[in-house]
């Protein structure tokens, strides 16, 4: 599921590393607050559990009741069904439902009222009225029980889908999104270590060369002088020889090839001399990396 | 005189009726009924009584069919007597099945007013109270020509002519026309009882006052907080109780349940109603049904008369309403308020 090579296809860059860092921390916060908003959420489910196993009781007991003066009303009157059903125009019992807020969630709640004026009243006027009346009380009792029920039905459903949706939410997070950011940041850490490593082997490379091809111009300059300067002195005067340099000037040039030949066997010498020149000048970078990677690296 | 040639027409009715009597359910089979701890046992504990045959084959028992067997049976009962009735004992048996027409006729009403297809109504209605023409109260769609139609016909036309107006019956509330019915019903059966002389119109008379103190009462107590005013309420008072005159006019006026106890004070019979009802496990409506049982068994300490044939229905219903409210007792498993039934004998 979660596995190690998880990560997101990015280029490792600093602004991405950065945009990750964010999207860890972001993710981090997000399953905090969904983690408490679960917790919220169960609380109340087994607060709404328990009321349903009491209001479950509680029906049994008031149906039984209910059912039972219902019979007290067959006793005394005989069968009083039909004529309370003709009578009755409107409900007097209504149902309302509104919404409740829990954590985000919306969860409807039914309310019973009574309205308009009682239909049956008159029903057993003769005999039993008093019965009918406390029968319908009582089944008045047992519907609210019913819609009460009923709400915490329906909030009981809602709930158990709501805390399973946040409850794959904050797993998701926790096991597949925060290591994922994470196996990205080390990724993309090491990837910058990696470029930065290059990029200094590289500026190491190059200052070597600007190193050799400096010794090998001071060695250059040095036969240069030093030739001038045995010219100088075989010459000193023979200002007519200068002036048709230009001949010569082509021998001293092949001359200087031997020379640049020595001077590659000088800068072959000169390798201990430089060696200890760039170790000096390395220091300063080598700092940069930390003194003991030094021999690593080179 | 009522005596020497009562056998001559109603003496093998008498005999019969005074048989169904000795099948209603004594006090120990009740006690067997209370101790049941299924609908299977009820069944079983029935099987040895007139119930027996009825429920044999019914393989579900539950309480409405257990109540609807028991009704057929009574039924049955009732109009095997009303087959072999001649006059003027017929008439005294039609009077008694009109209670039940009004309610068939309330119901149709009621279905009438909501444009409900009425056929399905004529399932409900109490196969006591059929009468010839009721089906034909499908047809009619408006009150005015239910009444027309149809409702002129049957002996429940007087009641509706003295009453009622097509206006009230389609402004005034359901219960109310229920109740005024009633109350005519009751001072008409009255004064046809009073025609017997003799036992029939001394035990009918106090059976049918009872009976309108009765509905005087609960019409007292029960509109109490309600819409009915109190002009309306004493409209519904049956004229022949004995709270007539006086009691009545001060239930009209009553406006909670100790008004009601202290106009009640005065009739010694119907002191004990309200003796010591708070606390106590029994009802108002219960100690009217045992008040009632108590009345109907004392018309069959005498002979010879037309009362008791009243007296049987009514304590044949109080037996149904007992072994439905048992066997209802026993299906919710409510055993606390079993004994609440009304033993009979």
């Amino acid at each position: 599921m979660s596995g190690a090579n998880n990560r997101l296809a990015v280029f490792p860059t600093r602004m991405t590393l950065s945009v990750m860092k964010q999207k860890l921390k972001g993710a981090q916060t997000g399953h905090s607050l969904l983690k408490r908003k679960s917790e919220a959420l169960t609380k109340r489910f087994r607060d709404i559990v328990k009321k349903i196993d009491d209001a479950k009781r509680l029906m049994g007991k008031v149906m039984q009741v209910a059912s039972f003066s219902l019979a007290e009303v067959t006793y005394i009157t005989g069968d009083i069904g039909y004529q309370v059903q003709e009578s009755v125009k409107n409900a007097q019992f209504r149902v309302r439902a509104k919404q409740e807020n829990v954590s985000g969630v919306m969860l409807p709640v039914f309310e019973s009222y009574q309205e308009g004026a009682n239909a049956n009243e008159l029903t057993g006027l003769g005999r039993g009225g008093q019965q009918v009346q406390k029968c319908k009380d009582t089944y008045i009792k047992a519907v609210e029980t019913l819609v009460e029920l009923a709400s915490l039905q329906t909030a009981f459903v809602i709930l158990d889908e709501v805390i399973k949706l946040t409850n794959r939410r904050v797993n998701a997070i926790e096991h597949i999104i925060i290591p994922r950011y994470e196996n990205t940041i080390t990724h993309i850490i090491s990837e910058l270590d990696e470029q930065d490593r290059e990029e200094f082997f590289r500026l190491k490379k190059v200052q070597g060369k600007k190193k050799q091809a400096a010794a090998r111009d001071t060695l250059e300059r040095e036969a240069r002088q030093a030739e001038e300067a045995a010219q100088r002195s075989a010459g000193s005067g023979d200002a007519a020889l200068t002036g048709k340099g230009s001949g010569h000037s082509a021998d001293a040039s092949g001359h200087s090839v031997a020379a640049s030949g020595h001077s590659a066997d000088a800068s072959g010498h000169s390798v201990a001399g430089s060696d200890h020149t760039a170790t000096a000048s390395l220091s300063e970078p080598g700092d940069l990396l930390g003194g003991d990677d030094e021999d690593v690296i080179f | 005189m009522e005596a020497l040639f009562y056998n001559a027409d109603d003496g093998y009715l008498e005999g019969i009726v005074r048989g169904y009597r000795s099948s209603i359910l004594t006090n120990s089979a009740y006690i067997n009924l209370t101790q049941c701890e299924t609908l299977e046992d009820v069944k079983l504990q029935l099987s040895a009584s007139d119930y027996g045959p009825i429920l044999q084959n019914e393989p579900h028992m539950s309480t409405s069919m257990l109540s609807q067997k028991c009704t057929d049976k009574m039924v049955q009962e009732f109009e095997y007597i009303r087959a072999h009735a001649v006059a003027p004992l017929q008439q005294f048996l039609d009077y008694m099945t009109y209670a039940y027409m009004i309610d068939n006729v309330i119901l149709l009403i009621t279905g009438t007013l909501h444009e409900r297809d009425t056929r399905e109504l004529l399932d409900r209605c109490h196969p006591l109270g059929v009468f010839d023409s009721m089906p034909a109260l499908c047809v009619a769609t408006n009150v005015a020509e239910l009444y027309n139609s149809v409702l002129v016909e049957t002996p429940l036309a007087p009641y509706f002519k003295d009453c009622l107006s097509a206006e009230d019956l389609d402004e005034m509330n359901i219960e109310i026309i229920r109740n005024t019915l009633y109350k005519a019903y009751l001072e008409d059966f009255f004064s046809f009882s009073q025609t017997f002389g003799g036992p029939t119109a001394e035990i009918m008379a106090e059976l049918l006052q009872f009976e309108a103190d009765r509905r005087s009462l609960n019409i007292t107590i029960n509109s109490f907080g309600t819409e009915l005013t109190k002009d309306d309420r004493a409209k519904l008072f049956p004229h022949i109780g004995r709270l007539y005159p006086e009691g009545n006019l001060k239930l009209a006026k009553a406006d909670d349940v100790d008004q009601v106890k202290a106009t009640c004070d005065v009739f010694l019979e119907y002191r004990q109603f309200f003796d010591s009802m708070s606390g106590a496990t029994k009802t108002l409506e219960d100690r009217f049904f045992e008040y009632e049982v108590h009345l109907n068994k004392k018309s069959f300490q005498q002979q010879f008369h037309y009362a008791i044939f009243y007296s049987f229905l009514k304590l044949k219903e109080q037996e149904i309403r007992n072994i439905v409210w048992i066997s209802e007792c026993i299906s919710q498993g409510q055993k606390e308020r079993i004994n609440n039934y009304i033993p009979i004998f």
